[in-house]
Order: structure tokens, then sequence, then C-alpha cells
């Protein structure tokens, strides 16, 4: 058996309940750790950072679904929900802690989703995301047939700005934050369709 | 004695309370060795520092290349408990071992024309795994008005709690610069050069908008990307209050003359 089968194989025994469970194990996990020192000295900066980082890697595995299946043959697509919620659950923690345990001040949370462009693009890219996660169910996907993909589509986007937003936060620009950025990016562009763009050059 | 012949405030600062060694040791920014908190612990263990000297010259008397122990056997050590608060809005209480910076001003002999320090980093890739990436244009310079750098605040710091100081935290020799944000306080110095002329300061070539070349620590200036007006002491845990920045890290009483005329918002 290929490779390729062997991994369908694999991904058709494991349960979507499986994946949920085993995957939103480390945020309870990093809270335990940040509260033992475990995080070092400043555990709140750490623990949004973790966090965030972790939504920003479920986003990436999310977009990487689709070019999985159409060009190499590997079909996860069972686990897609699964994995978009894990990336608005690990984004909610992430904002949550910042709100709670990092500002704190309410007037100045305010004017930092305002004021500063880092989170201005963060912030945008969270509510983009707000109804994604609110039809992510059967019902939803039913009742809104193929508007649905249409705006499913806004994870694009979002994505985007959360890689923006990474590379924005730091001081200087640094290789980590880029590389997420780059990753993302190409991962868009495989959804464009090359053939379609020298025809339109013809036309 | 602590601070002996400042006036006001600064005796208050017996009131501190230091963090720890390791909080003090293992939350560190030195990108030469990385650009994550805990990566100048982790790869400064490989930084050579015997023997090391530091070339004073510029606008001096007596120019040259000064070994660290000669400048030590010079120097008169002292204990310096400083609030040092980071631009990234964190803060810690160290007790620095050093001496005043004016001592070794006074050892090279300032002369008249001069009006600013420069200070450069050590540079040295092989041991350096943070310069490999041009996060900032190497070597790491820094830079004080002369005035700033007589101020009796204005320490060289060799040690911390009694201790030869890590490398991590800037070994052999820093500068510390308590009212100033803590990028401006220099790490493994190897060249003090009096100039006329301001010099370029690294954050400030990397970025000037967010970057000035005074960097004092100042509530009402905030940097572009975030407020300057609170910060998180290290040390207190998940749960651990912002609390209210400081005109000057606290240290208004000392050094706002310093600044008397000026725009702190323009020479920010």
């Amino acid at each position: 058996m290929n490779p390729v089968d062997r991994l369908n194989g694999w991904a058709r025994r494991l349960p979507v309940w499986a994946v949920y469970l085993i995957c939103a194990l480390p945020a309870p996990y990093l809270f335990y750790l940040g509260l033992t020192g475990g995080l070092g000295v400043e555990p709140i900066e750490a623990l949004e950072h973790e966090y965030g980082e972790i939504a920003l890697q479920f986003l990436i595995a999310g977009l990487c679904i689709t070019p999985l299946r159409r060009r190499l043959g590997v079909n996860l697509m069972r686990f897609r929900r699964a994995i978009g919620l894990l990336a608005f659950f690990y984004l909610t923690l992430h904002l949550l802690v910042w709100l709670v345990l990092d500002v704190q001040i309410l007037s100045q949370i305010w004017a930092d989703i305002l004021k500063r462009p880092y989170i201005t693009v963060g912030m945008a890219g969270f509510l983009m995301l707000v109804p994604l996660a609110l039809t992510s169910n059967n019902w939803s996907v039913r009742k809104l047939g193929p508007r649905w993909r249409q705006l499913h589509k806004l994870v694009y986007a979002a994505a985007l700005l959360g890689g923006l937003h990474f590379v924005m936060l730091r001081k200087g620009f640094q290789l980590e934050p880029l590389i997420y950025l780059a990753v993302i990016a190409v991962l868009l562009l495989m959804r464009l369709d090359w053939r379609a763009i020298p025809r339109l050059n013809r036309a | 004695t602590m601070l002996g012949g400042l006036p006001g405030n600064a005796r208050a600062q017996d009131a501190l309370e230091p963090n720890s060694w390791e909080e003090i040791t293992s939350y560190n920014n030195y990108y030469e060795f990385g650009t994550g908190k805990d990566d100048p612990a982790r790869y400064a263990d490989q930084l050579t520092t015997e023997p090391w000297s530091v070339t004073i010259d510029g606008l001096v008397d007596r120019p040259g290349e000064y070994a660290f122990q000669d400048i030590m056997s010079e120097m008169t050590i002292e204990e310096r408990i400083y609030r040092f608060r980071c631009v990234e809005a964190w803060s810690m209480v160290v007790p620095w071992n050093g001496f005043e910076l004016a001592d070794l001003l006074d050892m090279a002999g300032v002369q008249d024309g001069a009006r600013y320090v420069a200070f450069e980093t050590l540079l040295r890739p092989s041991e350096m795994p943070g310069v490999a990436r041009s996060v900032l244009d190497w070597p790491y310079v820094e830079g004080l008005r002369l005035d700033e750098a007589r101020h009796p605040l204005t320490l060289m710091a060799t040690g911390i709690y009694g201790r030869p100081i890590p490398n991590q935290n800037g070994a052999p020799l820093r500068l510390v610069v308590p009212w100033k944000y803590g990028f401006k306080s220099i790490k493994s110095i190897v060249r003090i050069t009096l100039t006329e002329d301001e010099p370029p300061t690294s954050w400030n070539k990397a970025n000037p908008r967010e970057y000035g070349f005074y960097s004092n620590v100042n509530p009402d200036v905030d940097h572009p990307r975030w407020s300057q007006a609170t910060e998180r002491e290290i040390g207190g845990g998940l749960f651990s209050k912002r609390k209210p920045t400081l005109m000057f890290n606290g240290y208004e009483d000392e050094v706002a003359a310093l600044y008397e005329g000026m725009d702190l918002s323009v020479n920010f």
C-alpha cells in the first residue's frame, strides 16, 4: 500500500472527537504551566504568545487540507471543521489572555484596538472568524447552501491578517513571523487558478 | 552607602524589593544570542569574557585599550538597586554592582570638545548565533550625551547580587542608565568613544519613528505600537497587576534638570 493510501486509511479510522480532544489538551496544560512557573518568569506574555501561535498553526493546517487532497490525494476533509474550530478556540483564548490578564484596563483595550495597527489587524482577523465559527454546523451548511462556501472564504483574509499581526508585533523584522506569513501566502497563492491567468492575458 | 550624596527620592530606593537571581538572569533581551527572551540564558555561556579589554578613544587625553582587570583595580565597586524598565513595558528591580561611568571617563581624561559618549558591544559571530540574522545592524551601538554619561546614577555594572554579571546580562561590563529604557543600557562593551556629534544608536537606526536617541522612560509618550503608561513587574505570576510607569522611571528628582527646556515628546 502506498503512503497516501495508508494515510487515508488512518484518517478514516481516527474519530473526529479524538482530534478535538487531543488538540484541545494543550490549552489547559499551558495554563497549568503558566500557573506553576513552567512558562518562565513572565507567564502572561508567554501564554498569550503560545495560544496565538497555536491558533495560527491551526489556521495554516486548515488551509493545507484542500491542497493536500487536490495535489497529493491525502483526504483529511472530515477533520476540516474540527481544525477550523480549534483555531478559533485558541484564538479566543489568545484574545482572552490579552484582555483579562495582559491589558486589564477596559478603557485601554478600546484605545489599543483603534490606535495600534497590529492590534487592529489582529482584531479584524478575529472578527472575520466569528461568523465562520457560528456557521460551523450542519444546519448552517444546509441553510446557507452555496453562500456557505462563499462566506467561509473569509478564512483566507483572516489567516493573512493573523500572519501580518504576528510580523507587526515583534521588535524589528524577525524570521519566525515572516516564515508564518510566507507559508500562509504560499497556501493562498496555490488556490489561484494559474491556468486562468495566461488566458486573461491573451484576452 | 548606596547613593550617598544624592538628594531626596534616591534614598527611597532602599525600599525597592529586588527581583530574584532566577528572574534577572532568565528573562533577557540580548539579540546577539537570539530574539527569544530565553535565548540569551541558553546561548550566552558560549561567550568568552576573559581576556577582555575596552578601547577608549576619541576626544580623550589617554586613549587606548584598557584591560578589564586594570579598570577594575582602579574602580570602587558599589551596590546600586535600580528599577529596570524595558521599552516593551515590563520591569524588574536589579541589585547591580559596579562603578560610576564618570570615574571611568575621568580615568581616560575627557577633552573639552567632547559632548557625547558612544558605546559599542562586542561582535563575535563565532560565539553569537543571533548575529547571523540582520535583525539589527551589528555591532550594537548606543550613546549618551556627556552630561547624562557623567550623571552619578549612570553606572558601569560588573555584577549582580555580588556575583560577576552573567553573560546573558552583559558580561563582563555593561552600562546601566536607570531612567532610560533598558535598550540604552548597552551590554558587553568593547569600545567607548568620546565624540563631538550625537552618535548613531542601534534601535534608532532600525526604526527612528519608534526609538529616539534619548529614550527616557516617559509614561506620557507612547511607543507607536503600545502604551508606556503602565508596566508589568516580572515575577508577579499569571495574575500580576500592571502598575503605573513613573516619569524617568522614578528618578525624576535626580535627572529632570538634564532635560530642562526640552520638549520630551519631540526628543523622545
